[in-house]
C-alpha cells in the first residue's frame, strides 16, 4: 500500500521517500488510535522497504510534532479499571508500541525525523527512533515524565543513551527541563537545524540523498552502527509498570488532565 | 552588555511580533498568558524565539510562576 490515509496518521511513497505524516489534532497524542494506525503502517512497511531508501517521519499538526502520550486517554482508561486491570493494560500498550517502535528502529530504510515544535515524551521517544533528527528553529525536546512520577515509557531513555552523552540524558531525564534545536544540535542530538518551517524540505533533500546509495551496503551499515538496546528496552517497561502502580501516578494524571490553566506544558 | 531596560524591550518586540499584537499594547509588567491570552505551549514558542534571539538556554522550571515580561526579561538578563 504506497498510499494510505487514517484517523491519525497518512503516508505516501514517491520517488523512493517514504513519507509518514502524523496528523491527529491537536498535537498528535499518542494513544489506541495512533497506535492502531502506526500499526497499520508497519503492515505495509516490508512492501515499501522493498522499493525505498528512505522514510521520513513529520507531523501536519502546527502545535508540532507530537506532544507525546495522550494522557487523557490513559487517565480516563486507568481510572475505569481495578489496579490490577490497568497494570496489565498499560503492559500491553506499551509492549505494543515497542513492537511499533523497534520495527522503525531497525528498518533498512534510512529514517529521518523532521520536527517541527514540541517533541515532548512519547514524541520524542518516536523520533528518536529515526536515524536521524533535522529540527527547525522552533522545536523543543522534552522528557517531562518525572513530573507525573514516571519515566519514558515508550523506549527513549535507552534510544538516548544509544545517541548522546549520558549527562546530557540525566539533565533531561532529571530536570524535566525542554530544549531548543540549538541545544540539540550542539550536544548530537539533532543532525541539522533548519530555519522555521523549513525541517520537512531539508529531510526531502536528506531522503533524496540516501537514494544515491546500494540499499543493501547501507542497511548492513545501520545494522553495524544502530544495534537495538533490547535488553534496556524491556527492562523500561518493567519500570515504568512498576511505578505506574503508585497511586501518587494517577493523582499527578488527574491534575494534568484536570487543569484548565494555561500552564500544563510547563513543570 | 545590555541593560535590563534593553532586553525587557526587546522582549516586548519579540512577544509582539511573534503574537502579532501592536507592540505599544505591551508593557513591561503586562501577564503575558491574560495579556496575549496564550497557552503553555504557546509560552514555550516564546521562549525558544527569546533563547534564539538572545543565544541563551532558558530552562523551563526557571519561568515557572513567572507571568510578566519584565520578570521574563530578568531571568534571560541573568544569563548573558
Amino acid at each position: 500500500m504506497d498510499e494510505y490515509k487514517g484517523k491519525t496518521i497518512s503516508w505516501r511513497m514517491a520517488d523512493g521517500v517514504v513519507e509518514l505524516a502524523l496528523d491527529r489534532a491537536p498535537a498528535n497524542e499518542i494513544g489506541l488510535p495512533m497506535l492502531e494506525d502506526l500499526e497499520r503502517f508497519i503492515s505495509a512497511l516490508p512492501a515499501l522497504e522493498a522499493k525505498a531508501s528512505s522514510l521520513i517521519l513529520h507531523s501536519s499538526q502546527k502545535a508540532g510534532f507530537s506532544a507525546g502520550a495522550d494522557l487523557r486517554e490513559l487517565y480516563e482508561q486507568a481510572k475505569k479499571m481495578d489496579a490490577h486491570s490497568a497494570a496489565k493494560g498499560i503492559r500491553a500498550f506499551l509492549e505494543r508500541i515497542h513492537a511499533v517502535l523497534n520495527r522503525l528502529d531497525t528498518s533498512p530504510l534510512t529514517t529521518i525525523a523532521a520536527v517541527h515544535g514540541v517533541c515532548f515524551g512519547g514524541g520524542f521517544e518516536l523520533a528518536l527512533v529515526c536515524d536521524l533528527i533535522i529540527a527547525d528553529k522552533m522545536a523543543r525536546f522534552c522528557f517531562p515524565e518525572l513530573r507525573l512520577g514516571l519515566i519514558p515509557g515508550f523506549g527513549g531513555i535507552p534510544r538516548l543513551k544509544r545517541d548522546i552523552g549520558n549527562g546530557v540524558v540525566r539533565d533531561l531525564l532529571l530536570t524535566g527541563r525542554s530544549i531548543n534545536a540549538t541545544k540539540g544540535l550542539s550536544v548530537g542530538l539533532v543532525s541539522q537545524v533548519a530555519a522555521e518551517g523549513e525541517a520537512l524540505r531539508v529531510a526531502r533533500l536528506t531522503a533524496a540523498q540516501t537514494t544515491k546509495f546500494d540499499r543493501t551496503t547501507a542497511a548492513a551499515a545501520k545494522r553495524f552502527i544502530k544495534p537495538l538496546p533490547a535488553e534496556d528496552l524491556r527492562r523500561e517497561i518493567d519500570i515504568f509498570c512498576e511505578l505506574f502502580a503508585r497511586p501518587a501516578v494517577m493523582e499527578g494524571l488527574r491534575k494534568f488532565v484536570e487543569n484548565t490553566g494555561a500552564h500544563p506544558y510547563l513543570p | 552588555m545590555k541593560t535590563i531596560e534593553q532586553t525587557t524591550d526587546e522582549v516586548l518586540n519579540l512577544a509582539a511580533a511573534h503574537f502579532k499584537v501592536p507592540r505599544a499594547e505591551l508593557q513591561a509588567g503586562d501577564d503575558f498568558y491574560k495579556k496575549l491570552g496564550i497557552d503553555s505551549l504557546q509560552a514555550l514558542e516564546l521562549l525558544t524565539r527569546l533563547e534564539n534571539h538572545f543565544s541563551v538556554e532558558l530552562p523551563d522550571y526557571e519561568v515557572q510562576g513567572v507571568s510578566d515580561f519584565h520578570t521574563l526579561a530578568t531571568r534571560i538578563q541573568a544569563r548573558l
